[in-house]
């Protein structure tokens, strides 16, 4: 049987929009002693398995409605 | 005055919310589970309480605002209906879309829980008219997203209609324009991270939270 479907959701903060999460991560590879980190962002992935056969237009569907808040989050969809 | 509390796995101030509501008005409030599909007949106020509705997952308030009694609660507030929601209620409501902007991890990352003072920014409306306007009163906060953001388009809309309710007096966590509370164009949504409901009675410390449900009921009889 051949593997289901996937769909991976990347939702990121708007540029614009302070992400505290990120400046900790930022400060705390910089306590590390990494040199050279500039701005960092930290965002998440969903993995999604899906119908064979589900558009990409139903996988968008489900990122605006519910997977990203589309009023601070934007997000990219990669799917075969 | 007829009201209704909504319950959703993870609320934890639901029971505090429906206890002010009954001593400040007399009349116990139903309390709905998340999974009731339609509300109480001929409701005047509906309160979303504060707490970690479905563990915070994906993002506060993203699961509950989609939850089948939350279509029931955006059509009654469409109707006209009083709603409140505080701390995690108003990151329901603005996952609703009945407010806008969203509420963002604090500024300090840290979760804040103490009492702040806040500035009264408008007290024409059914929930603060027992306040007054530039008034300062003490409420806690106990909340980890409560730094709101708002494009500045919507921000300006905010401000130029004197929809905000409430301002930090004082640096809690982030908030664009220190905003605390805000309300919808119509005037009957209030969303708030403070929790008036906790200053009913002066063995809670003080009653400033007291007045805003004096206000609604003295509003909505």
């Amino acid at each position: 049987m051949a593997a289901p479907m996937k769909a991976t959701v990347t939702v990121t903060l708007k540029n614009g929009v302070l992400d505290p999460q990120g400046r900790a991560i930022e400060s705390a590879l910089k306590g590390l002693g990494f040199d050279g980190v500039g701005d960092v962002r930290a965002g998440k992935i969903i993995e999604l398995e899906l119908a064979d056969g589900t558009s990409r237009e139903t996988v968008e569907a489900m990122a605006r409605q519910l997977l990203a808040n589309t009023v601070i989050e934007n997000f990219r969809i990669e799917m075969p | 005055m007829k009201s209704a509390v909504i319950v959703f796995p993870g609320s934890n101030c639901d029971r505090d919310l429906a206890d002010a509501i009954t001593k400040v008005t007399g009349i116990a409030p139903t309390l709905v589970w998340h999974a009731e599909t339609s509300l109480p007949d001929r409701l005047d106020f509906i309160g979303i309480p504060g707490g970690f509705s479905y563990g915070d997952y994906l993002r506060s308030g993203a699961m509950a605002a989609r939850s089948p009694v939350m279509q029931a609660v955006v059509q009654a507030a469409g109707e006209g209906r009083a709603v409140l929601g505080v701390c995690n209620g108003f990151q329901v409501l603005t996952e609703t879309g009945l407010l806008p902007g969203a509420l963002m991890r604090n500024a300090g990352l840290n979760f804040v829980c103490r009492d702040v003072r806040l500035e009264v920014a408008n007290s024409q409306s059914i929930f603060t008219s027992r306040y007054a306007t530039g008034e300062t009163v003490t409420i806690p906060v106990a909340h980890h997203d409560g730094n709101y953001f708002a494009d500045a388009e919507t921000l300006a809309r905010l401000e130029g209609e004197g929809r905000v309710a409430f301002r930090y007096a004082e640096s809690v966590n982030g908030s664009a324009h220190d905003i605390a509370g805000i309300l919808n164009d119509a005037g009957n949504v209030l969303g708030m991270m403070p929790h008036p409901e906790r200053l009913i009675e002066d063995a809670q410390g003080g009653t400033d939270g007291r007045r805003m449900f004096e206000a609604v009921q003295a509003a909505l009889g």
